[in-house]
């Protein structure tokens, strides 16, 4: 979509997948669990913009736009269920701006977005420890936004359903994650009932495309410090490309490749509850996206229900 | 237990994936169209352009007991016997009317082709060439003035030609195949009409025909849609091969004669020149006035500045001049400054409710424009009237030539007037929908709009309030969205009503009342 990836969490898993910035604590997207009874929660600013944004596979700017930014501002947690099984939960205010031509730019509440995150299996291989997570997921607007007023929209309004198969390694402070995702998108409805894409639509009603993704993610692990390269690739499961000079459309085929960083630094001794995350990323390739160059930073602080001395894990801390 | 969450989160998203997510159109499923009401007499009802309804002859077809005409009866047979699936659904598709159906033809080319062009690298703007149509910019640019000729150039031709052959199914009087042969299966419905010619090939030729001037790129595809209606016809048993044949002949013939008055009724010029362009300014100047200014980056010539020219259907060029209100509030003076701060106090306080409505009525780029928006109210509700093809024509037509003229009457005026956006006055004014590369007064939308709801309300009474309501919301969703003062709106709806009151004395006498 054309607006910037990491709208939020859930727009982004839904469309752009990569969303390094939100859920950084505990995320959907890497191999860190909550023990039992601790809640992390926090909250992430995000600006991403782009001034290129690709109209099918043509690339262009566009001087009635001029950048497009969009920011926003997550809140969101993480519960450890048991040590297993966590749940994660956010939802995001979000603000869209074009800097030239006349276009209003839009701001509310978006999506909120759950996940389910089970560790299913930990495993000793070589000199590290294997893990495999079993991730599923799903989206729901909060508000009746605009979804048809693309690239200020501030998300699509589809419900979404996500399932996700991450495998984590790590041996000594060196860690690699990947995961693969599939995402349903439900029907949407627009304000108006008729609609072109590749045909003329006499409904209000739009088939979304679903979305495929994966992510891989590597770098540096210990327990007060996680520095990462990331690298991600999503795409729509069909959908249409943007006509020259056309308006982009909701059900748009919206692909994009990404590429980033992101750290986390926990703080030490008697703050070692409250955590600094953030990151960068950038798109190298897209389709019918705009080529956004984003970063966020954010805090998180660990509430700890069970009484006992604990925080975040890995399954390499653990088995060690 | 977390292996069963699992399984239901998996499980919820296989339902996704798996759940029918095919959306329909509105129009998918419509039963044949079954006629209250055959119009036998509408051959003698007043054409638009034929001077008589047998200016072009068709030839008297062979007698049901000919040699001839069992052969045709033989191939409706062969076809029956080996019905496709795909015919099937064809017969089902143009059943439901041949007038509905090649409206909804021409609303998805509007759409197709309602892209501005892309800039040149020296930041000037091509302009689409029939000459050229293939090459990009795509021909046409299908914007609201085009879409507005173009469907009534289609309406209009196709009335004719059905007023042409209901004279010859009056004259001709031969039967329909299923009524010879009663083993012929009616699967399209019966009806009481004669089948030669058959009405809708007359349709189908007319339509084709029309597209070398309408969408020179899509009369390929056009063809094809010919041969899909007429093979559906032959096949539901409504007509043979011979009443197709001298449908789509006379369809095209009376094409001919609407395609030859579009090539000199001034559209062509309408684009106009940059010295047409530069006039438009200075005579602005002259007057005191701010010039209107395009707000697109680069800046794009005005849309069809000289469309005012047009040659309408209803309004001769005396009538469009007459139809010109009174100036708008000079552009320096503290009524147009109230004006403008009201946009922008507008703009910045828009509910989502009123979102909506700027977004239902937007009619934009790729979108089917406000005339086509118009067609479709008139064909949903027309619909449910149980019309025959004949009076379904009529009543396009009227309505096609009302938005023609009111494209005409209102690019006369916007260009009379040359007056700027409400964003020009006042660049704070950020919009909800894209703005229009044209002048401020008179509103498009209200125009387009007021002039459909007062032919309309005249074709069907009972809808006549919800029709001024669609209009007012229509108008009303240009000052929404921040594009509009409120003046032009409330001139552009009393304008509107006039043009429309044109068709409405047309309507009065044609014969169909």
């Amino acid at each position: 979509m054309l607006n910037s990836k990491k709208v939020a969490f859930s727009v982004a898993l839904a469309l752009l997948v990569a969303a390094p910035a939100v859920l950084k604590a505990q995320t959907d997207e890497d191999g860190i669990m909550m023990d039992k009874k601790n809640l992390c929660i926090g909250a992430t600013y995000m600006h991403g913009s782009w001034d290129h944004y690709w109209e099918g596979t043509f690339k262009r700017n566009n001087q009635n736009l001029g950048t497009v930014s969009t920011q926003s501002v997550m809140v969101m947690g993480t519960y450890g269920i048991t040590r297993k099984l966590n749940f994660i939960a956010g939802a995001p205010y979000v603000w869209t701006h074009a800097t030239a031509g006349t276009l209003h730019g839009q701001h509310g509440v978006q999506d909120l977005s759950a996940w389910l995150k089970w560790d299913a299996l930990d495993l000793n291989v070589g000199k590290g420890v294997l893990s495999i997570y079993f991730l599923g997921g799903g989206s729901l607007p909060l508000t009746n936004y605009i979804a048809d007023f693309l690239p200020l929209s501030i998300g699509l309004q589809s419900k979404t359903l996500s399932g996700r198969l991450l495998v984590d390694y790590q041996a000594g402070n060196f860690f690699a994650t990947a995961s693969g995702t599939y995402t349903g998108r439900s029907n949407i409805i627009i304000d108006r009932n008729s609609y072109y894409t590749t045909s003329l639509h006499l409904t209000d009603k739009v088939d979304m495309p679903d979305m495929a993704s994966y992510n891989v993610r590597a770098g540096y692990r210990s327990n007060w410090l996680i520095a990462e390269a990331v690298f991600t690739q999503a795409f729509t499961v069909g959908g249409f490309d943007i006509r020259k000079n056309d308006m982009p459309f909701p059900s748009n085929k919206m692909n994009s490749t990404m590429a980033g960083i992101d750290f986390k630094y926990t703080l030490p001794k008697k703050w070692n509850a409250l955590s600094i995350v953030g990151g960068g990323m950038y798109t190298l390739a897209g389709r019918n996206v705009g080529q956004s160059t984003s970063w966020d930073l954010g805090a998180f602080y660990v509430l700890d229900f069970s009484h006992k001395r604990s925080k975040a894990h890995t399954s390499a801390s653990e088995k060690k | 237990m977390n292996r069963h969450i699992f399984l239901l989160a998996l499980g919820s998203i296989l339902m996704i994936a798996a759940c029918n997510k095919n959306v329909s159109d509105r129009t998918a499923g419509l039963p044949p169209l079954a006629p209250a009401n055959e119009d036998l007499n509408a051959g003698s009802w007043r054409p638009i352009l034929l001077s008589r309804p047998d200016t072009f002859a068709v030839a008297t077809p062979a007698a049901t007991n000919s040699p001839l005409y069992v052969a045709d009866l033989n191939e409706i047979k062969g076809y029956q016997t080996h019905l496709t699936s795909d015919q099937q659904g064809q017969i089902a598709y143009w059943s439901a009317g041949g007038v509905l159906r090649w409206n909804e033809v021409m609303r998805e080319l509007v759409a197709k082709y309602n892209l501005a062009p892309y800039q040149n690298t020296d930041g000037s703007y091509p302009t689409p060439s029939s000459a050229n149509p293939f090459a990009y910019p795509f021909f046409p640019f299908s914007n609201p003035p085009y879409a507005a000729r173009a469907f009534a150039y289609i309406s209009a031709a196709q009335y004719d030609a059905l007023v042409a052959c209901w004279y010859y199914k009056a004259k001709f009087n031969r039967p329909a195949p299923y009524t010879v042969d009663p083993t012929i299966k009616a699967m399209a419905g019966k009806t009481g009409l004669a089948s030669y010619p058959s009405e809708g090939a007359v349709l189908a030729g007319v339509s084709a025909e029309m597209m070398q001037l309408l969408f020179p790129d899509e009369i390929g595809n056009v063809q094809q849609k010919l041969q899909q209606q007429e093979m559906a016809l032959m096949a539901s048993g409504a007509a043979t091969r011979s009443d197709i044949t001298a449908g789509e002949a006379l369809g095209r013939q009376v094409a001919e004669m609407f395609i030859a008055r579009a090539r000199g009724d001034n559209a062509g010029k309408a684009v106009g020149t940059p010295a047409d362009w530069a006039k438009f300014v200075t005579t602005a100047q002259a007057a005191n006035q701010v010039p209107w200014l395009s707000l697109e980056a680069p800046a794009r010539p005005p849309m069809l500045p000289l469309f005012g020219k047009v040659k309408g259907f209803l309004c001769d060029s005396a009538a469009i001049v007459s139809l010109r209100p009174g100036p708008p509030p000079s552009t320096s003076s503290d009524e147009m400054k109230s004006q403008t701060s009201a946009a922008l106090k507008t703009i910045q306080n828009a509910t989502r409710e009123q979102m909506k409505i700027v977004q239902f009525w937007a009619d934009g780029i790729g979108t089917y424009t406000p005339p086509g928006h118009w067609n479709a109210i008139a064909a949903e509700d027309f619909v449910k009237q149980n019309w025959s093809e004949v009076r379904w024509a009529r009543n396009m037509a009227l309505l096609n030539m009302t938005e023609m003229d009111a494209a005409i009457s209102c690019w006369d005026i916007k260009y009379f007037y040359f007056n700027p956006r409400p964003t020009q006055l006042d660049p704070s004014i950020k919009t909800l929908t894209g703005i229009p590369n044209f002048p401020s007064y008179v509103s498009g939308h209200s125009m387009f709009s007021g002039a459909a709801a007062t032919i309309l309300g005249h074709i069907l009474p009972s809808r006549a309030s919800a029709y001024e309501a669609m209009a007012q919301e229509a108008a009303n969703s240009r000052i929404y969205a921040g594009i509009h003062y409120t003046l032009d709106c409330t001139v552009g709806l009393q304008v509107a009503q006039n043009v429309g009151n044109y068709a409405v004395k047309r309507a009065q006498i044609d014969g169909a009342e």
